[in-house]
């Protein structure tokens, strides 16, 4: 209620992957749109990455849901929008970087089909344990700009379609205890791709933490809201992609760039910090590259999207 | 990575003078690197197979390298000259000291302030040899004190270790020579008040009363700062340097942002702290506390076995935490540390205009504040514990209660910034109370320090205030 979220009237699609956090948010979300008369249209958008023994499993707890709460649901696969499955992906490229290419074309994918539903707005059951990890995360990786940005509560309002975290504040206890004790219908299993993904690091800390002073999670939000960021700094002007007309800073949006790299057999394309602003001219990073953009690999989260 | 900062000139010339004055020490230093390397505890003898000699990337000298991988081989003397350097580079950039300037080293007696310490003393030797050798003695030469802080009162180690300390340190500044430096040593619960007894009995109250492990360490490090600014306005000294390393301060960063002071991290994070009355300088920034540990122990440097008490704190696990993102990259401290540095500074992080400004090259005076600028003017409100300057909602949460009557206590608590009262300030009103009365003057004197009449002053100059865009300070 107090950052307005939503107008009556509004189209929302929410983002359901039959995780803790989607289901309940699904169930939050319908319950209050009944009870206080919000006046929301909403759908449940659900994104299949073609993971056998994981998504598949967790695509049958969403239908279930969207019989429960009454619903519609609309999935949108990888394998209709890019031509490859997750699976196939991680066959030619192997498990280094598949978290990068499965976050990229979720985004891409989440946006599209919300354009579909004609909705106004996309809502993620991002929860304050995530956002709290990609606050640490980004100050790790000196990532300026993403830190002004991750913790605004509504994002991409100038971009496709504008993207809200109503459970910022919502510790992952709660949701937890709120799903258990309301009997609610949900996945928990870790997507079996999930590799040792650097967001760990930041997710042990956090839970020891969370232990010591449980209020120092809505601490690290509240440093990141205040964090004195530079209103200069150098933003990425944004465009469009040649190819697919995607929201894109480069002449390719990095969906198509990564797609074009599994096409032609590079994997590596796309992977790595960009020299120049000719978007196929990339270099592939001296490290392994651990993809920060990858959701933590507990309990059914869904993989973090990007638009941190 | 393998250059010798900045002052590139000027380090050959430290580096010919000592091996003038010592006869050999250089010598002496890499015969105990070659040691040091044959006895196998050195990671690169392995790397480049048991006691194999290389060349130092930058002089190219046939030895073996001084360093792990994080240096990039370079040989003792070059090492030494990196660190020398990135020193000299962040006190001539930053005009952190000046010929009239009386500089106060805060020694703990670990490898950071050690080598702190080390250095000033190289620069004042350098300046003394120009003094001499210069016709007109025009400028003088700063000069350098060292001040201790004695935590003895509060301390689990038995008494006599204390004075075993004490002798310790006296002997380490003797060897500084020439150039005197004045050794202060004070007790912590002289900041609480003059008769030892009653300090001591005061300060235990104080922290008895903390009851957040947390809380309890910060406290103790407000108090320190506190301590060394009184031992500097009671002695005359106008800088006080202190030795906090990149490694410090990445943890600061986490644990920062971990307690909610997202707002006030960039302030601490600055070469210049000016907020204080003693401006507060850190030349070793950029250096990490590995790199300091490796050269005490290259120069033999002497170091305090300080007893440390166990903590259980945000403080250690946020160590802990960074240690092992060191142990999985060891540039990961200094990436933190410059996520930090993009981050607007606060007006206090340069130092004030004063006549010694009128002397700085053109290019430094950007280093000091312009007091024509409407941001100075309106300065922060700083917590009066922490010295933190408090963001917009704790400032306006502060003016809602101001325009209600409070008392003193009510007026100090509404002051603190948001995680100091949390982890500092004791709940419930008696306590408060009681905590209040025996908190230290100079913490309860900063309230009614013109807080409430800089927001008066700004007040009644708003109308006449233009719209000032942000500075230009691009971050990337």
């Amino acid at each position: 209620m107090d950052n307005n979220l939503f107008k009556p009237g509004e189209r929302v699609a929410v983002a359901a992957s039959g995780g803790k956090d989607s289901t309940v948010l699904a169930y939050v979300m319908s319950e209050l749109n009944r009870r206080h008369n919000y006046g929301l249209d909403l759908f449940l958008l659900s994104v299949d990455e073609g993971i056998t023994g994981y998504r598949d499993d967790s695509l049958e707890t969403v239908k279930r849901n969207e019989i429960e709460y009454g619903l519609p649901l609309k999935v949108v696969s990888y394998k209709d929008l890019y031509g490859w499955t997750m699976d196939e992906i991680v066959k030619t490229i192997g498990l280094k970087n598949n978290c990068t290419f499965c976050g990229v074309f979720r985004r891409q994918a989440l946006d599209r089909g919300a354009a579909l539903l004609k909705a106004d707005k996309l809502v993620t059951g991002h929860n304050a344990d995530d956002i709290a990890e990609t606050v640490l995360l980004n100050i790790l990786r000196g990532d300026i700009a993403r830190l002004s940005r991750c913790t605004f509560i509504t994002t991409g309002e100038d971009g496709p379609i504008p993207r809200c975290k109503p459970f910022k504040y919502t510790y992952e206890k709660e949701i937890v205890m709120y799903a258990y004790f309301k009997k609610l219908d949900y996945f928990s299993t870790e997507c079996i791709y999930s590799p040792n993904a650097y967001r760990g690091f930041a997710r042990e800390f956090i839970k020891d933490l969370e232990r010591m002073r449980p209020r120092a999670i809505l601490d690290i939000i509240r440093s990141g809201e205040n964090f004195r960021t530079a209103t200069s700094t150098k933003m990425p002007e944004q465009g469009t992609c040649e190819r697919c007309g995607y929201i894109s800073s480069q002449k390719l949006c990095k969906a198509c760039l990564l797609l074009e790299g599994l096409n032609r057999g590079l994997p590596k394309l796309g992977i790595g910090r960009a020299r120049g602003t000719n978007g196929l001219n990339k270099r592939v990073e001296q490290r392994n590259l651990r993809s920060e953009r990858t959701g933590s690999n507990i309990e059914s989260k869904q993989c973090g999207t990007l638009d941190f | 990575m393998a250059s010798c900062g900045g002052g590139g000139g000027e380090c050959h010339q430290s580096h010919c003078q000592r091996s003038e004055e010592d006869g050999g020490a250089e010598e002496e230093t890499r015969e105990r690197v070659a040691s040091l390397s044959f006895a196998g505890d050195s990671p690169t003898s392995s790397a480049t197979g048991d006691g194999a000699l290389e060349r130092c990337t930058k002089c190219g000298e046939t030895v073996a390298a001084a360093a792990p991988r994080a240096v990039n081989g370079l040989c003792a003397a070059c090492f030494r000259a990196y660190l020398f350097g990135k020193f000299k580079l962040a006190v001539t950039t930053n005009a952190m000291i000046s010929p009239t300037d009386n500089v106060l080293v805060a020694f703990s007696g670990g490898p950071a302030s050690r080598i702190a310490l080390q250095f000033v003393h190289e620069m004042q030797c350098i300046s003394l040899k120009n003094w001499d050798a210069s016709k007109s003695q025009a400028l003088p030469v700063f000069g350098v004190g060292v001040a201790f802080i004695d935590e003895s009162a509060i301390s689990i180690g038995p008494l006599h270790e204390m004075n075993k300390v004490i002798a310790q340190i006296r002997s380490i500044v003797s060897t500084l020579s020439p150039a005197h430096k004045e050794l202060h040593i004070a007790p912590i619960e002289n900041i609480c008040s003059t008769s030892s007894n009653d300090g001591r009995i005061r300060l235990n109250e104080l922290l008895d009363s903390v009851t957040d492990a947390t809380g309890k360490e910060d406290f103790m490090k407000y108090l320190r700062m506190l301590t060394l600014q009184k031992i500097a306005l009671d002695n005359g000294y106008s800088k006080l340097l202190l030795g906090s390393c990149t490694s410090t301060i990445a943890c600061h960063v986490i644990s920062a942002t971990v307690k909610g002071q997202g707002y006030s991290l960039p302030g601490d994070v600055q070469y210049v702290d000016a907020r204080w009355e003693v401006p507060v300088v850190l030349p070793l920034r950029d250096c990490t506390a590995e790199e300091l540990n490796k050269l005490c122990h290259l120069d033999g440097l002497e170091l305090l076995q300080l007893i440390k008490r166990p903590s259980n704190s945000i403080n250690s696990l946020v160590s802990s935490f960074v240690a092992r993102l060191r142990d999985e990259n060891p540039s990961r401290e200094r990436t933190i540390v410059r996520t930090a540095e993009k981050l607007r500074p606060f007006c206090f992080n340069k130092f004030v205009e004063n006549t010694y400004h009128e002397f700085v090259p053109s290019r430094l005076r950007c280093k000091f504040q312009n007091i024509n600028n409407s941001e100075t003017a309106l300065s922060e409100v700083l917590c009066p514990l922490c010295g933190s300057p408090l963001s917009e909602p704790e400032v306006q949460s502060l003016r809602n209660i101001q325009e209600k009557t409070q008392t003193p206590v009510e007026n100090f608590a509404a002051h603190c910034c948001q995680s100091c009262s949390f982890q500092i300030l004791p709940k419930g009103a008696e306590s408060l109370q009681q905590f209040y009365t025996v908190l230290p003057q100079s913490v309860t004197v900063r309230v009614t320090d013109g807080t409430s009449d800089h927001s008066q002053l700004g007040e009644l100059i708003d109308d006449y205030l233009l719209v000032v865009d942000d500075d230009d300070d691009d971050g990337t």
